[in-house]
């Protein structure tokens, strides 16, 4: 029971950081209709940015919140000198620009710091809190992660950027013609997405530990968790990352192994597609043909 | 003049629906474009806040606003009620007033205007919370009116605001459009189908076929037209 309990908290931890980076996903999916294969790499290198500045000297905390601002601001330029261009073009296209971004920010990652796993810090303290069920870094990344979900909810519910933003991905015809400019708001959204990956990378590596490939399992994990959910419900994004981080836990330590953990992302993936494609929150969408 | 349009074109894709509109609307006045389907008043409205592909001159309170973006036009007071409404339907109903007074910075003015717009809806002020996608035709024709009012705008641009309406709430709807007009002062441009209806309320009228204008005057002067009463007014 107590090594359930055990694999259930730490399953509630990293469930946490793939909320974060399926809430960065669905994000990105209510503007564009897309899934943007490369938001593991960009939070990936965002973590790198955040270990090349404590290996500066930083304190953690101050580099954890300037990573996050470039991160931001790398979600900006990214959506404007990549995106962008192809915006109108098809589907297909836009997958390809996606698979590239992620392919380039990996070895670019590579090729700036060597494919040498490294030791990433935690800022919780070391000893055990919560008795023998969850560490410190466990611990204080739900509570980061919750952090972070509950700024968000509150800056797209309350305020008039968020809610213009929310309109923008929405309706854009209507939204011009109030005098938003939806060009913008997409281009914060993935500061916004990239800003979001980036605190998930940081809570993620000191367990997985860094190195160019860390997100490549977080991402499907994340991917299986947009989609229980339901591809464009962020409420839904959020449970369904808590509902997977416990269930690869639990499945990994007392059923099928830890080798065959990933597994139980890619039985979700296809299983949901096959059987409730709109996930567990999501609308169903019905088109006329 | 409010707005002056010369030789104005627009078209979508190889299409081309406008060719060569010339029309004018004076500061505080009520002008309906009026026309068959097909002929080019919601184009024309689309054309003026940069929505389609155009050519030609248009002037705003004598500034050029032909080749501007929409949501720069939009901010020169310039608010258009969309064919089709423009309802975010996800949004609840303050939410979507809300985003009318989007570019608006004076907080005290918009919280008054709210307060304004639910007077003349009060429906809308019963519908508050709820989402907007679920209000009925009329209410999200009255929402997608008062939305344009939250703009502070001097130029609204009404698409068929009568459009799925029952008779009772068109009458309803354009004598609070009458009252708007003589209170506040916005000028309006209305496209409408109901000839009759528009020309109640417009001061002045032109008569649009297949993308060029080939009549206009008064409202009175249109009703008194013979071919007007035959092919728009049916008496």
């Amino acid at each position: 029971m107590e090594a359930f309990l055990h694999q259930v908290m730490a399953g509630l931890a990293t469930g946490g950081i793939y909320a974060s980076l399926a809430l960065a996903l669905v994000m990105i999916y209510q503007a564009t209709h897309l899934v943007n294969f490369a938001q593991g790499e960009m939070a990936m290198f965002s973590t790198y940015i955040a270990w090349s500045l404590i290996n500066a000297g930083m304190p953690y905390w101050p580099a954890f919140l300037l990573t996050v601002a470039i991160s931001f601001l790398l979600g900006i330029v990214i959506e404007r000198i990549v995106i962008r261009p192809v915006e109108n073009a098809p589907v297909l296209a836009v997958v390809v620009v996606f698979i590239a971004l992620l392919v380039i920010l990996n070895s670019l990652t590579g090729w700036i710091y060597t494919y040498t796993i490294k030791s990433f810090p935690s800022p919780f303290p070391q000893e055990m809190a919560l008795g023998r069920f969850m560490s410190p870094h466990e611990l204080g990344a739900i509570g980061v992660t919750l952090l972070v979900l509950l700024a968000l909810y509150a800056f797209f519910r309350f305020t008039p950027l968020g809610l213009a933003m929310r309109a923008a991905a929405q309706n854009p015809v209507s939204s011009r013609l109030v005098g938003i400019r939806v060009g913008w708001m997409l281009a914060l959204g993935w500061g916004l997405a990239a800003a979001v990956g980036a605190v998930a990378g940081m809570m993620v590596a000191p367990i997985v530990y860094l190195d160019p490939n860390m997100m490549g399992g977080v991402l499907l994990y994340a991917f299986a968790a947009a989609l229980v959910g339901g591809i464009d419900s962020p409420a839904g994004a959020v449970v369904g990352g808590f509902v997977v981080g416990v269930l690869e836990n639990v499945l990994g330590a007392f059923v099928i192994g830890n080798e065959l953990k990933l597994s139980v992302a890619l039985v979700l993936i296809i299983g949901v597609l096959l059987f409730k494609p709109s996930g567990f929150f999501g609308k169903v969408h019905v088109t006329r043909v | 003049m409010l707005l002056e349009v010369k030789n104005l074109h627009a078209g979508y894709g190889q299409t081309r629906v406008l060719h060569g509109m010339d029309f004018t609307l004076e500061k505080g006045s009520i002008t309906a474009l009026l026309g068959a389907n097909g002929a080019g008043k919601t184009t024309t409205l689309r054309a003026l806040c940069a929505m389609v592909k155009t050519g030609g001159e248009i002037r705003f309170d004598g500034e050029r606003i032909d080749g501007r973006a929409t949501e720069d036009i939009v901010r020169l007071g310039v608010a258009h009620v969309p064919d089709g409404r423009g309802t975010f339907l996800n949004l609840s109903t303050e939410e979507n007033l809300r985003l009318g007074a989007y570019t608006r910075r004076d907080r005290k003015a918009v919280e008054a205007d709210l307060a304004r717009v639910f007077g003349y809806f009060p429906r809308l002020r019963e519908r508050r919370g709820q989402q907007a996608g679920t209000l009925s035709g009329g209410e999200q024709q009255m929402l997608a009116v008062s939305r344009a009012l939250m703009l502070a705008p001097k130029l609204m641009l009404l698409d068929e605001p009568s459009f799925g309406l029952a008779p009772l709430l068109v009458r309803e709807l354009f004598s609070i459009l009458r009252d708007i007009r003589s209170r506040e002062g916005v000028s309006m441009l209305l496209v409408e189908q109901n000839a009759a209806m528009a020309l109640e309320l417009a001061d002045r009228a032109y008569l649009i076929e297949t993308g060029r204008v080939v009549l206009e005057g008064t409202s009175q002067e249109l009703k008194r037209n013979d071919a007007v009463r035959r092919s728009y007014l049916g008496y």
